[in-house]
């Protein structure tokens, strides 16, 4: 789960880490209090989501509470990369002497959280690590024994010099490890961490993305989630405990299983159609389920055609079948069904379709090479 | 022979009064695996099914039934501690089913899993089964026939497909392995494909892969080096777009590695065939037996 960087910034600032000061806007009125209080010039950033902010027009600059409430009505309700922004962030215009980067991010290779630190900061980090990886320093931290203080001072020699900015960046370092651990973060990142002419360390701006894992056991940081920032139908899956991402196609896939909706996705494209979305509706067989999924892939304009892929292992197939019967009754559904079910009790689920006359297919390829057909003919 | 479980398996199941697992223990009985315990805390004592002791820790299911594998069908926060708790008892092979393992917990259990030189598989993953001698998870064991191509794969359903495909063809399995599909598991594609480059009883390895990470770059190197047997792979997400997670917490694209692009050019570089479809498994590997 993505956190805004307001939300990041409270993380961030409970563990003690040294930030300037600035508070989150949803008016014009609310931005021009923050100005005003904050005083001098200030920056404006949209709370969205996605990156390129700045280039889409969402960072200004205000140099009074004036400006300030002008470029917030600007950005508040402006859409990037088509997420409508409902907040801005209000932080003071920071004279800044050096620019660095701190990410701390769960590696899958060596299963611990590592650190990435380079002096080349405030700039598109992946692009250093492809261009330049030399100027980044990695350091893998044992999560039994934490982040020991060696290591968060060899992080920060990397980065400075003048030892008040080493001692205050290991410091840093070490409350950012807190805040990855204690919110069961997969990335924590600051970026950029800058000195200023007098001399102080602090963060600018956070990025912090939470475990989804981690959600369940952690009813506070599952607060933190703004549903009003995310595609509504993805919304509306998460809450029917469905996967969904909505893609750009007109063939709608209903599959059971991260793995085969990828492949049933894949094989859409092989036949020469293109998937309205990747959908997983899991193990069970439960009819809700079944009809949840319809309901949302439905709302898509754009479908001209539906794929069931159900493979039947410790689901049933007869009862998705029956899901499926009980799902098109409740919910109207103008575009063809192609169905294909195969494994467990498949001759029994055949049978229940085809007296409702709906077919059902075994094979995967006939399946898809059918709906695609179908799609394309009713494009 | 097969790798990793087969009929010396002696299987305690932990969470197994619980819904899924006993669910599946009924399924795993069935089949034939040989389930010697069960472990639920407080329900020690008790008897699953007329036939499967219920003790109270793994330590006693060790010490009192002599099981030597363990399956874990617990809830997601305490899946970590199962597993810990599996190793410590002296259990050498823990398979981890339970989906939404916080990472942060899987990052502190394996140093544990390590050191004490056990092996985990998952977690989120279906396990593992030799076809006709032992299925420990929850693969159907009714689409499995013995034989002696080996899988790998990181997902479920997509497994099945594909075995299903196998067995429909003819083509039998010596051992499929759900190695899971989350950032941190316990067992990756190298581990299985050394186990069945040394098995005796596998002349030929199918590998189902998945957009996200680099787990199967690597293999595919170390299909280059180390494999002699002819391998067939699959990677699933082609059509996937960055930055989005595809239903598998490791599913996910980031930046310009773990594209589907990129793994089959490593597969291709390691002499790997390549399916472009879950169909392709039967002719290809036909091709090269």
């Amino acid at each position: 789960m993505n956190l805004h960087e307001y939300q990041a910034r409270t993380l961030l600032k409970a563990a003690g880490i040294p930030m300037f000061e600035g508070d989150v806007a949803s008016t014009p009125g609310e931005a021009e209090s923050i100005a005003r209080r904050i005083g001098g010039t200030v920056v404006i950033k949209a709370q969205v989501h996605v990156g390129g902010r700045g280039k889409a027009g969402g960072v200004k600059l205000a140099r009074n509470p004036g400006e300030a409430a002008d470029y917030a009505s600007q950005i508040l309700g402006m859409k990037i990369k088509g997420l409508v922004v409902h907040r801005v962030l209000v932080v003071p215009a920071a004279d800044i002497a050096t620019e660095s980067y701190v990410g701390l991010i769960m590696d899958r290779e060596t299963q611990r959280p590592v650190f990435m630190v380079s002096s080349a900061g405030g700039v598109d980090i992946e692009e250093v690590a492809a261009k330049t990886p030399e100027k980044i320093t990695r350091l893998p931290v044992d999560p039994v024994y934490g982040l020991l203080t060696h290591q968060a001072l060899t992080l920060a020699f990397s980065l400075y010099t003048d030892f008040r900015h080493v001692r205050a960046a290991a410091r840093i370092m070490e409350q950012l490890y807190a805040v990855f651990t204690t919110n069961g973060a997969s990335l924590a990142e600051i970026n950029p961490l800058v000195t200023t002419p007098d001399g102080r360390v602090l963060a600018l701006d956070a990025k912090v993305v939470i475990d989804d894992n981690e959600l369940d056991r952690r009813p506070d940081l599952a607060l933190l989630r703004d549903e009003t920032a995310e595609e509504p139908t993805e919304v509306a899956a998460r809450r029917a405990n469905l996967s969904f991402i909505k893609l750009d196609g007109n063939v709608g896939c209903v599959v059971n299983g991260a793995g085969l909706a990828m492949a049933t996705m894949d094989l859409v494209k092989y036949y020469g159609g293109e998937p309205a979305n990747f959908l997983d509706i899991g193990g069970s067989s439960n009819p809700e389920k079944v009809i949840n999924a319809l309901k949302i892939i439905t709302s898509d304009a754009n479908v001209k055609a539906i794929l069931f892929n159900i493979f039947g292992g410790i689901t049933r197939t007869d009862d998705v079948a029956n899901g499926i019967v009980a799902a098109t009754r409740q919910c109207k559904v103008e575009v063809p069904i192609v169905i294909r079910l195969t494994g467990t009790n498949e001759v029994e689920a055949i049978r229940i379709l085809e007296s409702v006359g709906m077919r059902a297919l075994s094979d995967m390829d006939q399946a898809v090479e059918q709906v695609v057909k179908l799609a394309r003919e009713a494009a | 022979m097969s790798i990793f479980v087969g009929r010396k398996t002696r299987l305690v199941i932990q969470g197994i009064t619980g819904r899924e697992g006993s669910f599946h223990a009924r399924q795993m009985l069935e089949y034939g695996t040989t389930v010697v315990a069960g472990v639920t805390p407080g329900k020690g004592g008790q008897t699953f099914q007329d036939k499967v002791p219920v003790f109270n820790t793994v330590a006693e299911a060790v010490a009192r039934a002599a099981a030597n594998t363990s399956v874990i069908y617990v809830p997601p926060a305490m899946a970590a501690g199962a597993i810990i708790e599996a190793v410590d008892a002296g259990i050498a092979l823990v398979v981890c089913i339970t989906e939404g393992v916080p990472v942060l917990d899987m990052s502190r259990a394996m140093p544990f899993v390590r050191a004490h030189g056990a092996r985990l598989i998952g977690p989120n993953c279906p396990g593992l089964i030799t076809p006709g001698q032992s299925k420990v998870g929850i693969i159907p064991g009714n689409i499995c026939t013995p034989g002696r191509v080996g899988l790998v794969s990181r997902s479920g359903t997509l497994t099945y497909e594909v075995v299903n495909q196998l067995t429909r063809n003819g083509i039998g399995q010596s051992t499929c392995v759900g190695i899971g599909g989350d950032p941190i598991i316990g067992t990756n594609f190298i581990d299985c494909l050394q186990a069945f480059q040394a098995d005796h009883d596998t002349d030929a390895i199918v590998m189902l892969g998945e957009i996200g990470g680099t787990d199967e770059q690597n293999a595919a190197e170390f299909v280059k080096q180390r494999v002699t047997k002819p391998v067939v792979g699959f990677i699933a997400g082609q059509t996937a777009p960055k930055g989005r997670r595809m239903g598998h917490a490791g599913a996910i694209i980031s930046g310009s590695s773990g594209t589907a692009e990129e793994k089959l050019a490593a597969f291709k570089d390691a002499g790997i065939s390549v399916m472009r479809r879950p169909a392709d498994v039967v002719e290809l590997l036909r091709s090269r037996m």
